[in-house]
């Protein structure tokens, strides 16, 4: 009942966002013809103002972007002329998704790892140097993290490509610089979730049984201790797949996250308002989907 | 922040407040102690470095900034040695004095988004969670459609519409001082990165608000008379503000991390200032399959981890210590 109330609260959600979001972008000053070769006679700025519906009242404007997106159309873009918000996206989420998948995949396999062990071997060095570990892989921000790499692994030992998109090859390097922060922060969520766990009844009734302490710890604690990481999915998985304007600034991939900088920088309308719905869109269905994996994982969760 | 704890105040030594038995875990925590002195060591360093890049100490100081940008050589690059301890970058600047004074500006952006974080979450939190009710729900479901939107493009929007209008004013016929318009550059800087990060803030201190807005202390006070206003200020308020504080160190790193983003994007501080992220961008612009001119980008971007490192531990030491279920 509840999820099915949020699921329909979902829609005007979005519509409040779109709106938000499109009114956002009028405000600013400037539009999006102002970077045109100059000198830019008032005819022509007037007449693709004219053309792109610019010069009638926002809310009319606005309706029209909604009648729009009914069709699965959302406009075209301002800045890129010829091509739609919709032949943008669909071009560069592909690649995006590629990488932020393996991106995901990366801090999982990394993250999950290295928290378990920090929390099993709590009290020792080997805990305390794990977590120095995470708080590094937080703290070194991709913008340095991606060059060391470029420059030490590619530049210097030519063991991957420099730059550019193709081969799983070219995966790895942008991979490891999008993916070492989030592995920092699950490694993080898991080590205080295993704590907080070990303290709970059910574990002490696990070792009362006579359980060893590998089968309390992968069996009966890493179950629970594992949710906090579900919930911070959500949001993460969002910020993955739309991509990363620094890491593909760098590498010089072809992907969605230098368009929601260009974009807004560019005063391209359109295509602001649709990358802020593709983004609110995944954020809202995917945080919907964990909370939803986290009570039907956890009896104790329970959601009014 | 005032102290005007309910408990604090005239009760004897013996029976410490809340605030007081948390300042007491913290200081036996040595992870808490450690990351204290080095930060203070750090901002130390970074305050005092200026009193030392004059001449006398520091000799090759005259000589910087004599290379053209654009001259077919490399010789402004000096890598680091006994003359130039971090190198020099692409106009032959000594890279040391660049750092300190890039994690000063860093440091102190940090601060003032910080600030503006606080009082706008702390501002929009407390009366979400004081009101309740109707008030409540609007004010936050206001910040849940804000936390869904990608924040970078609130921070491009501000930055650049105040940075337009304030172009427009410069232009016209009565422009201020140079050193005004910087001024104000730099606080469309802050206000942009304080508008987009008091989202948790808001969340944090409304919920504390609103389970303690109905505790018998508030309702005593409010039975003796004292106003909406007072109830909040000096009764409600104290009570959070070991959370806020927590908080608060969590917030300085984020937004150092997040203005460095914008120095990379070109929209943070503006040349000749800099920022470590702003160094770190033109450390990136100088990568080449030629030569590599590493210590453009592994000193400042050590020293924003360095920062970060310190204030993560920091936050997490405050947590632990104001976390109740830690007392044993």
């Amino acid at each position: 009942m509840y999820f099915l109330k949020r699921t329909l609260f979902l829609l005007p959600l979005l519509l409040v966002i779109s709106f938000l979001a499109f009114a956002l972008v009028r405000a600013v000053p400037g539009g999006p013809f102002d970077r045109e070769r100059k000198p830019a006679s008032p005819e022509i700025e007037r007449n693709l103002r004219a053309k792109y519906h610019l010069d009638q009242p926002l809310w009319q404007q606005y309706l029209r972007y909604l009648g729009g997106l009914l069709h699965g159309d959302f406009g075209p873009s301002l800045k890129y002329r010829n091509h739609s918000v919709g032949d943008i996206i669909a071009q560069g989420l592909p690649v995006s998704i590629a990488l932020g998948t393996a991106a995901f995949c990366f801090a999982l396999g990394a993250g999950i790892p290295l928290g378990f062990y920090t929390a099993a071997r709590r009290g020792r060095w080997g805990s305390y140097a794990g977590s120095l570990l995470a708080v590094l892989a937080i703290c070194v921000p991709s913008m340095v993290v991606g060059p060391i790499l470029i420059m030490l692994l590619a530049i210097k030992l030519r063991w991957f490509p420099v730059a550019l998109w193709g081969s799983p090859w070219h995966l790895v390097l942008p991979t490891l610089t999008l993916g070492l922060y989030f592995a920092g922060r699950i490694a993080r969520l898991l080590h205080a979730g295993m704590l907080t766990t070990l303290h709970a009844e059910f574990i002490t009734t696990a070792r009362a049984k006579g359980l060893g302490e590998t089968a309390v710890l992968l069996k009966h604690a890493l179950p629970i201790a594992v949710l906090p990481v579900l919930s911070y999915s959500g949001p993460m998985l969002a910020d993955l797949l739309t991509g990363s304007f620094i890491v593909e600034n760098l590498f010089q991939i072809p992907g969605i996250g230098v368009f929601m900088v260009n974009s807004s920088l560019d005063r391209d309308y359109t295509m602001v308002v649709g990358l802020v719905l593709l983004y609110a869109a995944l954020l809202l269905v995917l945080n919907l989907l964990v909370d939803f994996a986290c009570a039907a994982l956890d009896p104790r969760v329970k959601y009014e | 922040m005032n102290s005007h704890t309910p408990s604090a105040g005239a009760k004897p030594p013996a029976d410490p407040s809340p605030n007081q038995r948390a300042w007491r875990r913290f200081r036996r925590n040595p992870v808490a102690m450690a990351s204290s002195f080095l930060l203070g060591f750090l901002v130390a360093l970074i305050l005092v470095w200026p009193l030392f890049s004059r001449p006398p100490f520091a000799p090759h100081l005259p000589r910087a900034l004599t290379h053209a940008p654009n001259a077919v050589s490399d010789a402004q690059f000096q890598p680091p040695g006994p003359q130039y301890w971090l190198g020099t970058d692409v106009h032959g600047r000594d890279l040391l004095s660049r750092v300190f004074s890039g994690a000063r500006l860093s440091l102190f952006v940090g601060l003032v988004g910080t600030a503006v974080s606080l009082v706008i979450g702390v501002f929009w939190g407390a009366i979400a969670g004081y009101c309740g009710g109707r008030w409540d729900a609007v004010m936050m479901r206001f910040v849940d459609v804000l936390y869904s939107m990608p924040s970078i493009i609130f921070v491009i929007v501000l930055i650049t519409s105040l940075n337009a209008v304030l172009a427009k004013w410069q232009s016209g016929p009565a422009p201020l001082p140079d050193a005004t318009a910087r001024w104000l550059q730099f606080t469309a800087l802050f206000g942009g990165l304080g508008a987009v990060s008091w989202l948790t803030m808001a969340r944090i201190v409304r919920g504390q608000v609103l389970s303690l807005r109905h505790r018998a202390f508030v309702d005593a006070s409010r039975v003796l008379g004292a106003g909406h206003f007072r109830i909040l200020w000096h009764h409600v308020l104290p009570n959070v503000y070991g959370l806020i504080i927590v908080y608060l160190t969590m917030t300085i790193p984020s937004i150092i991390l997040y203005e460095s983003f914008l120095s990379y994007l070109g929209l943070g501080i503006q040349p000749p200032e800099a920022s470590l992220g702003s160094l770190i961008a033109s450390g990136t612009e100088q990568i080449n399959s030629i030569r590599i001119y590493w210590w453009l980008i592994v000193f400042p971007g050590g020293m924003l981890a360095l920062t970060l490192l310190a204030l993560n531990f920091l936050g997490d030491a405050l947590r632990d210590a104001w976390d109740p279920r830690s007392e044993n």
